[in-house]
């Protein structure tokens, strides 16, 4: 136990490598490069919508197909169900997400400056708290838009949760959603990092 | 409903009942295999167009005096459309909104002849067609960006009957009229009919048209002589600059047209130099007469030439290279063709062969290339744009194929050699139509038939009967008849664009919206009273109107500015009012305004008039009027 300990100690104060370090900028750049990029996409067809109607969610923005005609559309169908309209000003992480992109590119072009592994696992462990506090969110917010439905629209329904991750046929509708290029970035983070870990594992103390 | 589970599920339902453009990807169909099943060579399968499938010309028909234009395709010969131009067409709620009542005025029809398509270089620029008014002497601008009637120009003045036209030269800078009809002028003026050949005039009008925006206005006229100027054509190549028509009743006859107007074995085609009249407005070589500038052709040589062609004829076609003009007389079996060339060389040697009213006649056997035998009763040529032209026959219902000049030394002995095809047309046809055949790169590849009689040829329908149209193959060497359709009263010609000239919008995009009463939230909506005028600014989306309640007093002049918020294709919604004779139908960012005086008391419901969606039937409101007394 005590060995183990001292194995840990050791470990993360190994000093990094050059290769860690460049892994850790990539990564910064990973990260920042998120914003630029919507990060999902939800994606509804039917037969009166060959092309599909198109909603692209960014770190900062809600962006319908169509030059955000689609967006325009999907709530102009979803008031017959009573769904609130999904506008870019209710989504409040909208504000903040950016800055927490640009905080983590920090801490790791932190870690690569000061090139202790110890910078890395923090980095890692909260970018992991942070990804799954999005995702958990994200699914939170799917939940409240099919659960907080008007009971005085046109149509009563059950309430529901849009798939968050996959594709689902419903009637003539198939709903898809998917990570796009942004959320590639940001799964490429962690990895990042974990390759700058694993570089660095025999590094001197 | 309460089964529903999921959210899709609910938008499938509100859209279910709506048809959108484009919803079948195309060549993915099932039925495209059953098409290939049969032989694929044959006239059945090469005319189909499967479900989902797009068809690959555009067929613009004249609606005649249904006052309308007709869109189909090529080859199924499916009718897609109707673009109302000269009439009310509550279908798409034309002639019920202030814009289009005002485009209407007075007249409640129009007679459309030859619709003409916008060039750029002598070829289709797929901006506008330009159809015209033989009844009221109107001529319109449909735009091809919406395919809808943009402009209606006229009734122009001094000019009765704009049966010759609308022919728009080589870059759109002018539409051409002829005048059918003379009366004395300018219009208003009264003459004894006794008097024609003294006191009535025709004219030609050089309708102008603003390269940017197509507005149309009328440029000058040449007043002439009371010849009944038919159909005409515009030149290109080395007749670029003029045009030319045909005339019956040289012999300037008032009554009996039938009998007196077919005495003389010639009548006189006009040749027009337009840029020679343009130049003399210019010059200010003209009188102004109900303030159009209008030159006197005996006054300003070089604008008109008159040219002797057999009895009565009716087309005057310029081929693709614009050097040949082949003139058919009805009642002389044979195309007469003319070498532009050698009436360019007969001008400038003044080779004339009389004078009529001051202007010029061209010696007939100085500019005339051959004659060739069609058949009896040819009326219009058209060309494929590899050396062959085709000429209907309206008495002996044939289409005509021969070969254009230049001939050989054994073909020019004996022109029955060119003569290459017949093929029989059911019946009487009248024009003929390929594509581009006015422009310098003609499609060929298809030849619409527009026969005039269809007797015996479709189910029965009483003695009200449709018109027949044919579709003929012309790719090969001889002529092939593929497809036979029926329209509705009454195509005279028509014109042919490749599908893909042209990208119609869908959707009228709420960026270009400018009209100042368009609303597109509903807090922007509202009531204004203003004394006895009732302003309302109301939009319509799935699956309502906002507001859907107006108070009113019986006298009040209501208003309403409607805006269709939506922007999805197919989107349209209808503003009916029940017993007020509205029907606005508004398509997608559209906005649209009726003024209605509420003559009486009541309620008034209205609804959505064009089935958007699921709860398109609910989509209703109500013009609650108080009557008078209780207002006070």
């Amino acid at each position: 136990m005590k060995s183990l300990f001292q194995r840990e100690y050791i470990f993360l104060r190994r000093s990094l490598n050059v290769q860690s370090r460049v892994l850790l900028v990539l990564a910064a750049v990973a990260v920042i490069g998120a914003v630029f990029f919507p990060l999902w996409k939800i994606r509804l067809v039917a037969p009166q919508y060959q092309e599909g109607l198109r909603i692209e969610i960014y770190s900062h923005k809600l962006v319908g197909g169509n030059d955000g005609q689609d967006l325009v559309e999907v709530n102009g169908l979803n008031h017959y169900i009573g769904m609130k309209p999904l506008v870019q000003e209710d989504f409040v992480e909208m504000k903040w997400l950016p800055f927490a992109f640009g905080f983590f590119a920090l801490l790791a072009l932190r870690a690569a400056a000061v090139g202790r592994m110890l910078s890395l696992i923090d980095l890692g462990v909260l970018f992991l708290y942070f990804t799954a506090f999005s995702l958990g969110n994200f699914y939170f917010r799917l939940y409240s838009y099919g659960h907080s439905l008007n009971p005085h629209a046109p149509v009563a329904m059950k309430p529901f949760t849009p798939v968050l991750l996959g594709s689902q046929h419903i009637a003539n509708f198939v709903q898809s959603s998917w990570p796009q290029t942004g959320a590639l970035l940001l799964g490429l983070f962690p990895l990042l990092v974990l390759s700058a870990i694993w570089s660095s594992r025999r590094e001197e103390a | 409903m309460k089964n529903s589970h999921h959210l899709p599920g609910l938008l499938a339902l509100a859209t279910a009942l709506v048809s959108l453009t484009g919803c079948n990807p195309p060549g993915k169909s099932p039925a495209a295999s059953t098409g290939k099943a049969g032989d694929a060579t044959s006239a059945a399968a090469r005319t189909y167009v499967a479900p989902g499938e797009k068809d690959e010309f555009y067929l613009f028909y004249s609606g005649g005096h249904s006052g309308q234009v007709f869109v189909a395709g090529i080859p199924s010969m499916r009718h897609i459309t109707t673009i109302p131009v000269f009439g009310k067409y509550p279908g798409t709620g034309y002639g019920y909104d202030e814009e289009t009542k005002k485009m209407l005025g007075d007249y409640t029809w129009g007679d459309v002849h030859h619709p003409g398509l916008s060039k750029t270089n002598g070829l289709y620029d797929g901006r506008w067609l330009f159809v015209n008014d033989n009844a009221n002497n109107r001529i319109a601008r449909i735009d091809l960006r919406d395919f809808k009637t943009r402009q209606i120009l006229g009734p122009i003045p001094n000019s009765m009957g704009n049966h010759g036209s609308s022919f728009v030269t080589t870059n759109s800078e002018y539409v051409l009229v002829a005048t059918r009809f003379s009366v004395p002028l300018p219009k208003g003026r009264y003459a004894d009919p006794a008097d024609y050949a003294k006191e009535f005039n025709g004219s030609v009008t050089g309708i102008k048209i603003d390269p940017k925006s197509g507005t149309m206005s009328v440029g000058w006229q040449i007043l002439t002589p009371p010849l009944d100027w038919d159909l005409g054509s515009t030149g290109k190549g080395p007749s670029e600059g003029w045009a030319f028509w045909t005339s019956y009743n040289t012999e300037m006859a008032h009554d009996q047209l039938e009998a007196n107007s077919t005495q003389k074995d010639r009548d006189l085609a006009a040749v027009v130099n337009w840029r020679a009249a343009e130049a003399a407005v210019k010059d200010g070589k003209v009188t102004m007469m109900d303030g159009v500038p209008v030159i006197d052709p005996a006054k300003v040589p070089g604008v008109l030439y008159y040219l002797p062609v057999p009895k009565s004829p009716h087309g005057i076609d310029t081929d693709p290279s614009g050097r040949w003009i082949a003139a058919s007389g009805k009642l002389a079996p044979v195309v007469s063709v003319f070498d532009f060339t050698k009436i360019q060389a007969a001008i400038e040697k003044k080779d004339f062969e009389s004078d009529f009213r001051g202007v010029p006649v061209i010696r007939h056997d100085s500019v005339i290339e051959g004659e060739v035998p069609v058949g009896l009763g040819p009326l219009h040529t058209q060309y494929d744009g590899l050396g062959n032209a085709y000429t209907s026959l309206f008495i002996e219902s044939v289409v005509t194929k021969w070969k254009m000049p230049p001939w050989t030394a054994e073909e020019r002995a004996d022109l029955n050699k060119v003569v290459l095809d017949k093929i029989p047309v059911h019946y009487s046809i009248g024009h003929l139509v390929i594509g581009g055949s006015d422009t310098t790169k003609p499609y060929g590849k298809y030849l619409v038939a527009m026969n005039k009689l269809s007797k015996g040829r479709h189910l029965s329908v009483g003695p009200s009967q449709p018109e027949d149209s044919e579709l003929i193959d012309i790719s090969g060497k001889k002529m092939e008849t593929v497809y036979e359709t029926f329209t509705e009263p009454e195509p005279h010609f028509a014109q042919i664009l490749k599908a893909d000239a042209i990208k119609p919008i869908e959707v009228y995009p709420k960026a270009e919206n400018t009209d100042p009463d368009a609303v597109w939230s509903a807090p922007e909506t509202g009531v204004v009273r203003h004394g006895n005028v009732v302003e309302v600014k109301m939009l319509a989306i799935r699956s309502h109107f906002t507001p859907d309640k107006i108070e009113l007093n019986e006298g009040d002049e209501l208003v309403i500015h409607i805006t269709n918020v939506e922007q999805s294709p197919d989107m349209i919604h209808g503003l009916g009012i029940v017993e007020q004779d509205v029907n606005l139908v508004i398509d997608p960012g559209e906005t649209k305004t009726v003024r209605i005086k509420m003559k009486k008391p009541g309620v008034f419901p209205f609804y959505c008039t064009n089935f958007c969606s699921a709860l398109h039937q609910e989509m209703q409101g109500y013009l609650a009027v108080k009557p008078l007394v209780a207002a006070k």
